[in-house]
């Protein structure tokens, strides 16, 4: 080490110049890095889940007829009673483009109003560009109450029959 | 004491000296050439300007428009920024009262307002005007760049400044904006989420945003635009040339004057100054007149559970949006504009066929293919449009294809196939050199977006259907 030193232009190895050179810019590097990472995580979003990220006690089963479809504005989403009693918990998000999207009870399908897409009570797609079902949260039933999860929100590329919850 | 001279007026004349160093008022061409040196806010141009380029049917102002309506937004947006408070309880009343109660309130709005719309059009044209006058090939090539780099932060502006008002229109047009994030692969959810502040528009979005809208993005603006127009100052401004004469020797007296013309300089000041000074004021009265008697737009108060029927996205990203029913979200808000900057940003550092600095359009051939160019895309886009969305439905056509593949990658390489059809068509056909071959591909492209555009504002109404204009107001 000390010839490498003392020689300074040997082909291998490392003047004590060159060495320092590199550590300054190695430390430069992490000075810049560390600084964008301390940026970045400041400017990371302070809420975790928009305002609807709590579980909403909805009340009991029966209150829910069959074959409805409730807005919950609250929490973001519908509670859909399916005709054989099953129940599902639908984000009202669109999954093209993210706009809201409202139920139409004629005819009995949610229309997105910015660029038509068209789900059935289920989330299943009928009409594009939507790419894939409406997302959905979990539902509990507990003794007869409802309860959705908006904290858990479930993306799918089909919609299953085991995304129904019966009572 | 010694030196000094007591009396007032020498003591006025000391200050006065002390912040001009040339000694006014300026007498003759010489002063003046040092007065633009030696000034603050002059010395952004050269001392000598060549007459010829300024020509304004050259360059339209379009640069120094640009720069004017910077300054308007710079000082009604700072007047702005004392009437209003950026959250979501705030916002909207705050504009309300900015309409009814703050004096001259409603002007200043739509002052800033027009403005900053106006100004994506300028940006727009200037890059048209440049492109066409071969103002981007070499030694400009990065000044092409740091445009491209302008036009985008200026839209970045308009985008963040839309949310502000907190409308039913700012809300949902953000919301399908940033929505397009979501879409770029690995980094579209994430980047998403730090710009939302979470996972849909709200107060925290509404903070990142003032916080892009009135720091971030104009200092960018500061930095790039003053880098823009140092270069302009090095790489002297390019001079407009008539095309060349067929070869008749009676013409060839009036072509060594042009050639004189071109290169006789006079002195930036009074010259160029003076041509600036008029027509920002011209401009400065129009916008005014405008701005009195056209109002902002402002609509109910931003509803998180209600998106308006249609829910349009800002008019300037109609022709994106317009892109997004025909083809898959990643192509539509991803694929396509990438490709695009991709090619602008590139475009200037191609190899050029032909000497064509300063002339219209590269040369008579040139004028021709871009018509040829303009009407094809007139013509074609509306009738793929039509096609698109009564008679031809990909993704049921190829029910076994995802749909990034049939409403994705097919449509696209069909229309990159038709692309170069084209351009290889103008050459053979019309034995059109390269530069005029691409420029008309170029005009195919920008009319074709401008179409788009148009459809997008005038043409989609309920349900984002196809209607006629009079029906979508």
């Amino acid at each position: 080490m000390t010839q490498t030193v003392s020689s300074g232009d040997t082909p291998k190895g490392m003047s004590r110049r060159e060495f320092l050179h590199l550590a300054w810019a190695v430390a430069g590097g992490a000075a810049a890095l560390t600084t964008g990472a301390l940026g970045l995580s400041f400017f990371a979003p302070r809420i975790v889940e928009g305002k609807f990220g709590s579980v909403f006690d909805l009340g009991a089963v029966d209150s829910f007829p069959l074959g409805s479809v409730t807005p919950i504005t609250n929490g973001r989403f519908y509670l859909v009673r399916q005709q054989d009693g099953g129940f599902l918990a639908l984000y009202h998000k669109c999954t093209h483009l993210g706009c809201a999207v409202p139920w139409n009870p004629e005819k009995g399908q949610f229309i997105c109003p910015c660029h038509a897409s068209a789900f059935e009570s289920t989330g299943q797609v009928i009409n594009p560009p939507a790419p894939r079902p409406l997302d959905r949260f979990p539902i509990t039933l507990v003794e007869g109450q409802v309860k959705v999860d908006t904290g858990i929100r479930i993306e799918r590329d089909r919609t299953s029959i085991s995304d129904v919850v019966y009572p | 004491m010694t030196g000094i001279d007591p009396r007032p007026e020498a003591i006025t004349q000391r200050v006065v000296e002390s912040i001009s160093r040339d000694d006014l008022p300026l007498v003759d061409d010489r002063s003046r050439l040092r007065y633009v040196m030696n000034n603050l806010i002059l010395h952004i141009h050269p001392s000598k300007v060549s007459k010829a380029s300024l020509k304004f049917t050259y360059t339209w102002g379009l640069g120094g428009l640009a720069i004017l309506l910077l300054t308007i937004l710079v000082g009604t947006g700072i007047m702005l920024m004392f009437v209003y408070t950026p959250t979501p309880e705030t916002a909207y009343t705050d504009m309300l009262r900015l309409q009814t109660e703050v004096n001259f309130g409603q002007l200043v709005r739509n002052l800033h307002h027009w403005s900053g719309n106006l100004l994506v059009i300028v940006v727009f044209l200037h890059l048209l005007r440049v492109f066409f006058t071969g103002g981007l090939r070499p030694p400009r090539e990065f000044n092409w760049v740091l445009g491209v780099f302008l036009l985008l932060l200026v839209v970045g502006a308009n985008f963040t400044g839309y949310l502000l008002p907190w409308d039913q229109l700012a809300y949902w047009a953000v919301t399908v904006g940033t929505s397009l994030l979501g879409y770029l692969p690995l980094i579209g959810e994430p980047l998403a989420r730090l710009i939302l502040g979470g996972s849909e528009v709200s107060g925290a979005t509404l903070t990142n945003f003032y916080g892009l809208h009135v720091a971030i993005i104009p200092m960018l603006v500061f930095f790039a635009g003053s880098f823009h127009i140092w270069r302009v100052r090095k790489d002297s401004l390019s001079v407009p040339r008539n095309l060349p004469k067929r070869s008749d020797p009676t013409a060839s007296s009036a072509t060594v004057k042009a050639e004189k013309e071109q290169q006789e300089k006079v002195p930036t000041l009074p010259h160029l100054v003076s041509i600036e000074f008029v027509f920002a004021l011209v401009v400065l009265a129009l916008l005014v007149l405008w701005a009195s008697w056209v109002n902002a737009p402002l609509e109910a108060a931003a509803d998180p559970n209600h998106s308006p029927n249609p829910a349009k996205a800002a008019w300037y990203f109609m022709g994106l949006q317009e892109l997004l029913l025909h083809f898959h979200p990643m192509f539509g808000a991803i694929v396509i504009p990438a490709l695009a900057m991709v090619g602008l940003l590139v475009f200037p550092y191609l190899h050029f066929d032909s000497d064509s600095e300063g002339i219209w359009f590269r040369s008579l051939k040139g004028r021709r293919m871009a018509w040829v160019g303009a009407v094809t895309a007139l013509v074609v886009t509306p009738l793929l449009v039509l096609l698109d969305e009564y008679v031809l439905d990909l993704p049921a056509l190829m029910p076994s294809l995802p749909s990034v593949i049939s409403n994705g990658w097919i449509p696209l390489g069909f229309v990159l196939l038709s692309l170069w059809l084209f351009y290889v068509l103008i050459k053979a056909l019309f034995r059109a050199n390269r530069d005029e071959a691409r420029q008309s591909l170029f005009v195919v492209l920008v009319v074709s977006f401008v179409v788009l555009t148009v459809i997008g504002i005038a043409f989609r109404g309920e349900g984002m259907m196809l209607m006629l204009p009079w029906e979508v107001l």
